[in-house]
């Protein structure tokens, strides 16, 4: 009972020693900094003024830091026709609809796929493994013609339509759903429950973790989407579209771009915190009992 | 009923989007396509001519082969140990570590590491070991035929810890608490027993999804090493079969090549993909 006791008090894992746990912090600085280092830079880069840019040797710092980068960068937007507000308009747009649509319609899925028996189940998740394995850059051009084919070019549906249905998104969900005991849903359907309520009331909150990381990829695989052959008009555009334009144009010096890939970073990085704690919030409360 | 009504909507889209964009670009490997004149039906000379006369063909399996090795096999098994280790943190240094480690994949910040290795003196390994006197004259570390592989996987290293690790996180953060509970009882002393009764039996599909995920992103690796390294690399050093399928496809526009090297590439990484799920054990599909 007292051993019970001070498992519990230890968060109810095995054999934690202090020394241990110091070394694991250290490991993990050790490899953050290296992770990080680039990052740091980048952002430094963005905020130094341009004569510091090119000294010997390049300083990890500036202490005179300007906004001048970001303002010359959207002096360049600017010259498009279209406002820089329109850009994004339009990434905002094609990211809630693809976040929204792919929690909703591959939860779903993934709960079928992992849970119901059913003829040709063990070939569509198949299939699904087949199309991450497919990279060919053929599909680009088919898929270009299925969407010409639909009527779909040329407007924010030929970014979000074909995005809804992530393959990749599905089989993260459905390996983590098939992890689920099958006595949950059983005892939930001799409760009477509908699949439909299964899902979304049992399993569901279950598969937080799981579900707040399909929520991430969603985001970022959609805020960072450029608009490619799918769109011509520079009304329907993204912000990566002309963000990436700036940078491939090489006119510009490397402040500038820095900037961009500042302002493309941090909405990923505050849905991400964000999301991060709904986890912990929900690990913190929820007992997952078989 | 409740079972198909639910699958429909994503049935309908990925079937339309991804399954027939799939399966109408297969047949084009046996073709001539080269986007202006109708396709011809050219049998298996595509395959034949890329095992019989395309040498850079033959290099770029070799490189794709060492680079999967260090961003396929090593990068997942960092991603296992540092989503295992970060895991043992308190939860707020737990979720700062994620972050950390997670930025990379975020946006395409990775245009930094021209800086950090341009071949100037002016680059920050260069003036580094300049400054610390390892080396007297600047390394081209980005054009530089010996160097240039070794630069483009690092950068890919760097930014390996993404979908993969992401998902080991969440399986981590999934598993029972009082799983470990009953282990603790049941006589499990120290974390290295909890990682192999416990922790891997309780994430095979998540290692499984992450497996998936490294195996796409390194053997169909090609877009970042070529806006580091530049196109084609320094005597080819850094080209890799997707490089390659590029090169034929989107310079020189013969589509029918290089459909056919990507059909190759899709049939290793789906040998590798059977492999990979053999050894983990069935429930992983």
């Amino acid at each position: 009972m007292s051993d019970k006791k001070k498992v519990k008090i230890s968060s109810g894992m095995a054999g934690r020693k202090k020394s241990g746990t110091v070394m694991i912090f250290v490991f993990l600085s050790v490899l953050g900094i290296f992770m990080f280092f680039p990052v740091y830079l980048t952002i430094v880069m963005s905020v130094k003024p341009v004569e510091e840019l090119f000294v010997f040797p390049p300083k990890l710092y500036t202490l005179r830091p300007t906004l001048k980068n970001f303002s010359d960068m959207s002096e360049v937007i600017r010259q498009n026709r279209v406002p820089f507000s329109r850009y994004v308009f339009n990434s905002v747009a094609v990211t809630v609809s693809v976040t929204f649509l792919q929690s909703v319609i591959i939860s779903m899925a993934a709960f079928v796929l992992a849970k119901c028996r059913f003829v040709g189940r063990k070939l569509i998740n198949n299939i699904i493994v087949i199309s991450l394995l497919y990279q060919s850059n053929v599909i680009y051009i088919m898929q270009y013609i299925v969407i010409n084919k639909l009527n779909l070019t040329d407007s924010l549906y030929a970014l979000i339509l074909p995005s809804a249905a992530s393959p990749m998104g599905t089989f993260l969900m459905k390996q983590s759903i098939s992890q689920l005991p099958d006595s949950i849903i059983e005892s939930a359907k001799m409760d009477g429950a509908g699949l439909f309520r299964i899902c979304w009331q049992i399993v569901m909150p279950n598969q937080k973790p799981a579900l707040m990381t399909l929520i991430i990829f969603a985001f970022q695989s959609s805020w960072n989407m450029q608009s490619g052959a799918f769109v011509f008009h520079e009304e329907y555009k993204t912000l990566p579209t002309v963000v990436n334009q700036i940078s491939s144009a090489g006119m510009v010096r490397a402040g500038v771009s820095m900037a961009a890939a500042v302002v493309m970073l941090v909405p990923p990085v505050i849905v991400f915190t964000m999301v991060q704690g709904q986890i912990i919030e929900t690990m913190a409360h929820s007992g997952i009992k078989d | 009923m409740d079972c198909y009504l639910m699958l429909m909507p994503f049935m309908v889209l990925f079937v339309t989007f991804t399954v027939i964009p799939v399966i109408m670009s297969v047949p084009v490997s046996f073709t001539n396509f080269n986007m202006v004149q109708t396709p011809e039906f050219v049998g298996l000379s595509n395959y034949t001519a890329l095992f019989l006369s395309d040498r850079i063909f033959m290099k770029s399996i070799r490189i794709t082969l060492i680079f999967a090795f260090f961003t396929g096999v090593v990068s997942f098994i960092l991603c296992f140990v540092a989503a295992w280790l970060i895991n043992s943190m308190p939860k707020k240094i737990a979720a700062f570590f994620t972050l950390i480690f997670y930025v990379p994949s975020m946006a395409n910040v990775y245009s930094v590491w021209k800086v950090i290795f341009s071949g100037d003196i002016n680059g920050y390994i260069n003036s580094l070991l300049i400054n610390t006197g390892i080396i007297t004259a600047p390394i081209q570390w980005l054009t530089d035929g010996r160097y240039v592989l070794g630069t483009a996987i690092i950068v890919q290293l760097w930014l390996s810890l993404g979908a993969g690790f992401l998902a080991m996180r969440a399986g981590l953060q999934g598993i029972d608490r009082a799983l470990y509970e009953v282990g603790a009882i049941e006589g499990i002393k120290n974390r290295w027993q909890e990682l192999v009764y416990i922790v891997i039996p309780s994430m095979k599909p998540h290692l499984m999804f992450a497996a998936v995920m490294q195996i796409v992103s390194s053997f169909a690796a090609g877009t970042v090493i070529q806006n580091i390294v530049g196109f084609p690399s320094t005597d080819y050093q850094a080209h890799t079969v997707m490089t390659h399928a590029y090169d034929y496809g989107w310079v020189r526009y013969e589509m029918g090549y290089a459909s056919a090297i990507c059909m190759i590439l899709f049939l290793v990484m789906y040998s590798v993909n059977r492999l990979v799920s053999h050894f983990l054990g069935k429930n992983t599909d």
